[in-house]
């Protein structure tokens, strides 16, 4: 995060606080650091659950750039869930298609959402000031119910001192500094997370060797609303490029520029108005919107959690593009923070909820360093051989379908499965995978409106054709029940060949274990399990 | 499981026809045909494992 960057939108303006007049720290229960897509959506996630949190950030509102332009399914029902999902929708441009050529071959075409019966597209594209403004709209309408959330911005943290209750803060302002306690501080700062760099902590991982120039162009064009992506373009602007509609008629293209650049040069409009003219051909008029060279990095912290201090996004962990794996799984990061520590701080579960925070999100991070390590091999072969390969790969794939599934041009962002998890309880074999102990619910419609938006903000018991109470007290709290008969849709998602289903349902929406009948022990000693109690 | 035993139908045949294949290509162009021969070659097998069973064997020195 760069301080004093020209803003696109300013949401937070610096107001002096009463606390910076206090003798002593002001206490705080919980402090979210950093006030982009991430943070914003854990201030939304915990304030919406009645947890008072407090964000500050060292700007004022949203930084310029298109940068983040694809939200998928996933981020899209956890955005749902925090009431922000309706506005993305209705500026974003929705896709589900993309294509891959080689040179001036179409190798092959995908469809992201073949399945019909959800509520969200496979992807919208929206630029990220504009998912960050949504985001903030939303703490706005939670803030007028009475949700106890507060931004700061112009509040800059210039020192942490955890220890084994919470955190001191010291924070810069305009009108000097001041400091603050906090009970749990969550560390949203970004890649270069300061935080993170305060307290000493690695982010260790890979660095590519390559750099990308995208061009935001915004012009009146005909293309499909499509991913396009092509190895060895004919047109010769990069080794590699993509077009990519968002909203606005601004378009997002991007060239693989290769490692030994002169960057300034290259950022020269003339020199990008060659590349993007040989792209679109000489008859094309458009404005260049926003340019940036990048070059990127596979990494992640060891740890997530760090006692009283927990790491969500970028600042936790860093993925190349290629995927739409960044402010993706910062989103998943905060579903599957928000309602455990929410939990831990209502004494509603142990303290050792949040290490598995830390676990399944190492898993989740993992999975998309994976991914994107593997597409960005492909991209950008790192040896000889590895580009010999690629090569006969491409050329296979024109003529031979098997050849095109090792194509890779980023393997796109699909919910992750907290498979192996110490929360996940039974499963049933009878029962379809893609719904097992650590998945998140895949979405369908009902009478009543689309599942996940009847599940409750807790725990929920979904009952597909089986008897069970209406509700079952367990651990101090009542479990709710979501009964639903079968339907084409939920035979497919929750059924398979079992006869009737019990659910138990995380608060993130993820399966926490499932049974064919109703059996009360079973029930309460998963339930016990979901919330770390095992 | 990967097959190291005896397997092909007819080796001598099958080798000659691998060395054949190879005249007249520049160095480049040969290990280029080598790389789309080794792709077609894993799709025919297919299973993962087996792959990765005849990649150790492959990496160990003669």
């Amino acid at each position: 995060m760069t301080a004093h960057s020209t803003l696109a939108f300013t949401l937070y303006p610096y107001a002096r606080s009463a606390d910076q007049d206090r003798a002593e720290p002001a206490y705080h229960k919980v402090v979210v650091v950093g006030g982009g897509p991430v943070g914003l959506a854990m201030a939304l996630d915990l304030g919406l659950r009645g947890v008072p949190v407090l964000v500050l950030d060292d700007n004022e509102g949203v930084g310029e750039g298109s940068r983040a332009i694809c939200f998928s399914k996933r981020c899209l029902e956890i955005c749902d869930r925090l009431g922000a999902a309706g506005p993305m929708m209705g500026k974003g441009v929705v896709w589900n298609v993309g294509k891959v050529f080689h040179d001036d071959r179409l190798l092959y075409e995908f469809n992201l959402s073949p399945e019909g019966g959800h509520a969200f597209p496979a992807f919208i594209n929206l630029q990220q000031p504009y998912f960050e403004k949504y985001l903030h709209d939303a703490i706005l309408a939670a803030q007028a119910k009475g949700s106890p959330i507060e931004m700061r911005g112009g509040n800059r943290v210039t020192q942490v001192t955890p220890d084994a209750t919470g955190a001191t803060l010291q924070i810069d302002t305009r009108d000097g500094p001041y400091s603050l306690r906090t009970d749990w501080l969550v560390a949203c700062d970004g890649a270069r997370s300061p935080l993170r760099g305060m307290l000493g902590l690695n982010f260790d991982g890979r660095v590519f060797e390559d750099n990308f120039l995208i061009a935001d162009v915004r012009m009146q064009a005909s293309f499909p609303t499509e991913r396009w992506f092509w190895f060895e373009p004919h047109f010769k602007s990069g080794a590699s490029a993509l077009l990519h509609k968002q909203p606005d008629d601004v378009w997002r293209i991007d060239f693989q520029l290769g490692w030994d650049i002169d960057r300034k040069a290259e950022l020269d409009p003339a020199k990008i108005r060659a590349r993007v003219d040989a792209m679109l051909g000489p008859d094309v008029s458009y404005d260049l919107v926003w340019t940036s060279i990048y070059t990127f990095q596979c990494r992640r912290m060891d740890r997530f959690r760090h006692g009283r201090v927990l790491f969500a996004g970028d600042s936790a962990h860093q993925v190349s593009p290629f995927g739409a794996r960044g402010a993706n799984s910062g989103l998943q990061d905060v579903d599957n923070l928000g309602w455990k520590l929410a939990a831990v701080m209502a004494g509603q579960a142990p303290d050792a909820l949040l290490d598995s925070y830390d676990s399944e999100r190492v898993h989740g991070a993992d999975e998309n360093i994976l991914n994107s390590s593997r597409a960005t091999d492909f991209i950008t072969p790192k040896s000889k051989v590895s580009k010999l390969f690629r090569d006969a790969v491409l050329g296979l794939a024109a003529t031979l379908p098997f050849a095109r599934t090792i194509v890779n041009s980023g393997r796109l962002s699909v919910p992750c499965t907290y498979d192996g998890s110490t929360l996940n309880g039974p499963d049933h074999a009878a029962m379809p995978p893609r719904s097992r102990p650590g998945s998140a619910c895949p979405d369908a419609p009902t009478p009543e409106g689309w599942l996940l938006n009847r599940l409750t903000q807790g725990f929920t018991l979904l009952t597909i054709d089986a008897h069970a109470p209406d509700s079952l007290t367990a651990q101090g709290q009542i479990l709710p029940r979501l009964a639903l008969t079968a339907t084409p849709e939920l035979t497919a998602r929750y059924l398979g060949q079992a006869k009737s289903a019990i659910y138990l349902i995380r608060p993130d929406h993820h399966v926490a274990a499932r049974w064919e009948t109703y059996d009360e022990p079973a029930v309460t000693q998963a339930f016990a399990r979901a919330l770390g109690k095992e | 499981m990967l097959i190291t035993a005896p397997n092909l139908s007819r080796p001598d045949d099958s080798y000659a026809r691998l060395i054949a294949l190879h005249d007249g290509l520049s160095e480049d162009e040969s290990h280029a045909l080598n790389a789309r021969l080794i792709l077609i070659l894993m799709n025919q097998i297919g299973d993962d494992a087996v792959l990765a069973q005849a990649m150790e064997l492959a990496k160990k020195p003669t």
